[in-house]
């Protein structure tokens, strides 16, 4: 672990709250790196604004891009189309990627373009001070719903699905070994790849809704069944095809338009 | 195209003149005026080894090339009012960061949708304020075809040597126009690389050297307040000096700013203005000298920064009437107002999507001189 962090961070501790499930993801994100046969100038992390995003920037000892609020996925997009080696990773939020930027989010999936997305769940706008999310669960308590949130949550695997990722898993920062493998497949797969991460926020969502770690440790237990489990999430790898990547496709046009180029 | 003579509309020589500058990554979403920049990219760019980018929005177009530019790329948007209003986050973002881009508003009558493919010059001050925080911008405004293609690479030079977005405020009616466009020798333009940082880099110029994605620089970049190594810094101090260079490094720099004269030397009355209404205006000069009128003629062919020490220069004391022709409520003729004390400023505002006649510039200017 010592080398990792000599390796692949900037400067640590990080700021995250106690209880905070982004330090696990960092730990298993440097690891995923360390295992794979990819030189480490080619990473290009991406991130918006939000907790989460603070997660590559500034900790991460690689290329680190921290842009605006929602819109990580669009810039993401003009880098990679601009230099297509770059093995591009984007750090967002449920609020980041799903509330402001979910339009982004969508047509990423939709183009097939070669990215890898982490998305952090944790079911609240922490950040700012635990305001409800597109993703908190109904009849939560956050401090923009104090009689319980009124809204529906977005099931986002389901919604990338139909958007049209390739790659697409949830695990929750309580299963580090199948996030790391998962990490890895999403970076080596070729097209959009996405990968819900549960996250448990107890400064926040678990302060309100009287949620220890031991209760996030049944919630996101994926042995518990569907019933009791009160997010009805399913763990694992949902999605995994092959389908023409954008850039490939941009590089084939390029082929074809350059035969006729005049200058 | 290839060097030589064409008749071409304003959009096209705009996109035309990005290629010849060396732009390799467009963004961007339909929006009438602009649309023919964005279609004639999306044929022109693969020819030339670029990747042309239609976006989900106007927010994720201006992302996407400020992304583009740190992966090492020129790249570019173009778009009109209510698309333009959608990229403020992302263009404070880049002045920040510093990042060259080039921004195109094919400006139309607003505000909202307004009269949507109307010319006007409503965005003259967005184009400079329209962003959250403080910086400096620079941006150009065309009068003509062949203008609207050497202003886009100059808009292209510029953002790379001081590493900032740049605005080109076209408006509808340029954009629109089909005009003579005179294509050069390639080897006759002058195109400004872009200076990347290497190991000799120094960190007391006021434009740095930039950095660029993957080639193991480990860049921090980020629009939190930060030093110049990207390490974010919310200290007063880190923060002033941040905003300061940022704005110094415009201010210090009059080679950004470049104005036309016409019959200056004996003028006692002089018509300003900008874009498509500099013409009828240029003309409206001419009639009212036949008339006898001593009468001179100032094209701002860069709005912004405002010209304010090279009109001061320029107009001497003599002038005792100053007219700004411009096609909205009038915006620049504040700017003239706060620069020039010793003589009247009149506003000859156009409104409702049309451009000024001749005839209607000669009559306000005789109303007020004769009166």
């Amino acid at each position: 672990m010592i080398n990792l962090i000599k390796k692949y961070s900037r400067f640590l501790p990080h700021k995250f709250c106690p209880g905070c499930g982004n330090g696990i993801i960092l730990n298993c994100f440097m690891r995923a790196i360390d295992q794979l046969d990819i030189d480490p100038n080619s990473y290009l992390c991406v991130s918006g604004i939000g907790c989460s995003s603070w997660i590559p920037s500034p900790y991460l000892s690689l290329d680190t891009f921290h842009t605006v609020h929602g819109r990580a996925i669009a810039y993401a997009t003009g880098a990679k189309v601009a230099n297509k080696k770059l093995n591009v990773i984007v750090f967002t939020g449920d609020g980041d990627g799903a509330g402001i930027g979910g339009n982004h989010l969508i047509h990423a999936a939709r183009r097939n373009i070669n990215l890898t997305v982490f998305l952090i769940n944790n079911y609240i706008y922490g950040m700012t001070g635990g305001q409800m999310a597109p993703t908190t669960p109904k009849n939560s308590i956050t401090s923009t719903s104090v009689f319980g949130s009124p809204e529906r949550p977005f099931d986002l695997c389901d919604l990338v699905k139909s958007a049209g990722a390739t790659y697409i898993a949830r695990w929750s920062v309580f299963q580090p070994r199948q996030l790391i493998k998962s990490m890895k497949e999403a970076i080596l797969h070729k097209g959009f790849a996405f990968i819900e991460i549960l996250s448990p926020c107890p400064t926040e969502f678990g302060r309100r809704n009287q949620l220890s770690i031991k209760d996030y440790l049944s919630l996101f237990d994926p042995k518990s069944s569907r019933e009791k489990n009160k997010f009805k999430t399913p763990f694992g790898i949902l999605v995994k095809k092959k389908s023409p990547e954008f850039c490939d496709i941009l590089d084939q046009i390029k082929k074809i338009a350059s035969k006729k180029g005049d200058i | 195209m290839l060097p030589g003579k064409y008749l071409v509309l304003g959009d096209i020589a705009c996109a035309e003149g990005a290629i010849y500058a060396g732009c390799k990554l467009f963004a961007g979403y339909p929006i009438t005026p602009a649309t023919e920049i964005a279609e004639y990219l999306s044929r022109r760019l693969p020819e030339v080894g670029g990747d042309f980018l239609q976006m989900e929005d106007e927010i994720a177009s201006s992302a996407a090339i400020i992304g583009a530019s740190w992966a090492g790329v020129k790249a570019m948007t173009a778009t009109s009012g209510p698309g333009f209003s959608l990229m403020q986050e992302n263009i404070s973002y880049a002045y920040h960061t510093e990042t060259p881009i080039v921004i195109v508003n094919v400006q139309r009558s607003g505000p909202s949708t307004g009269q949507a493919t109307y010319p006007a010059q409503q965005e003259f001050y967005q184009s400079r304020y329209g962003a959250h925080g403080d910086y400096e911008s620079i941006v150009l405004c065309p009068s003509s075809v062949q203008e609207t293609f050497d202003m886009t690479i100059r808009s292209f030079n510029l953002s790379e040597q001081y590493r900032i977005p740049v605005i080109l405020l076209m408006d509808g009616a340029i954009g629109h126009m089909r005009e003579k466009l005179v294509i050069p020798n390639p080897k006759n333009l002058n195109i400004i690389r872009r200076v990347y940082m290497d190991d000799n880099y120094t960190e007391n110029g006021l434009v740095l050297p930039m950095g660029k994605f993957g080639s193991g620089q480990k860049l921090l970049i980020t629009g939190s307040a930060h030093e110049i190594s990207g390490k974010r810094n919310y200290t007063p101090k880190v923060h002033q000096s941040t905003i300061k260079r940022i704005c110094s490094k415009i201010q210090a720099n009059n080679d950004i700013i470049e104005i036309e004269s016409f019959n200056l030397d004996d003028a006692n009355t002089i018509i300003i203005s900008y874009g498509v209404s500099a013409r009828p205006s240029y003309g409206a000069m001419l009639n009212l000298r036949k008339k006898g009128v001593k009468i001179g003629f100032i094209r701002l062919k860069t709005i912004w920064p405002f010209p304010d020490t090279l009109l001061r220069n320029l107009i001497n004391n003599n002038v005792h009437s100053i007219f700004v022709v411009e096609m909205n409520n009038g915006m620049a003729v504040r700017e003239v107002s706060r620069v020039i004390k010793n003589a009247q400023v009149f506003s000859i505002s156009v409104l409702g999507g049309i451009i000024p006649k001749i005839k209607y510039i000669t009559k306000k200017v005789e109303e007020i001189i004769y009166d």
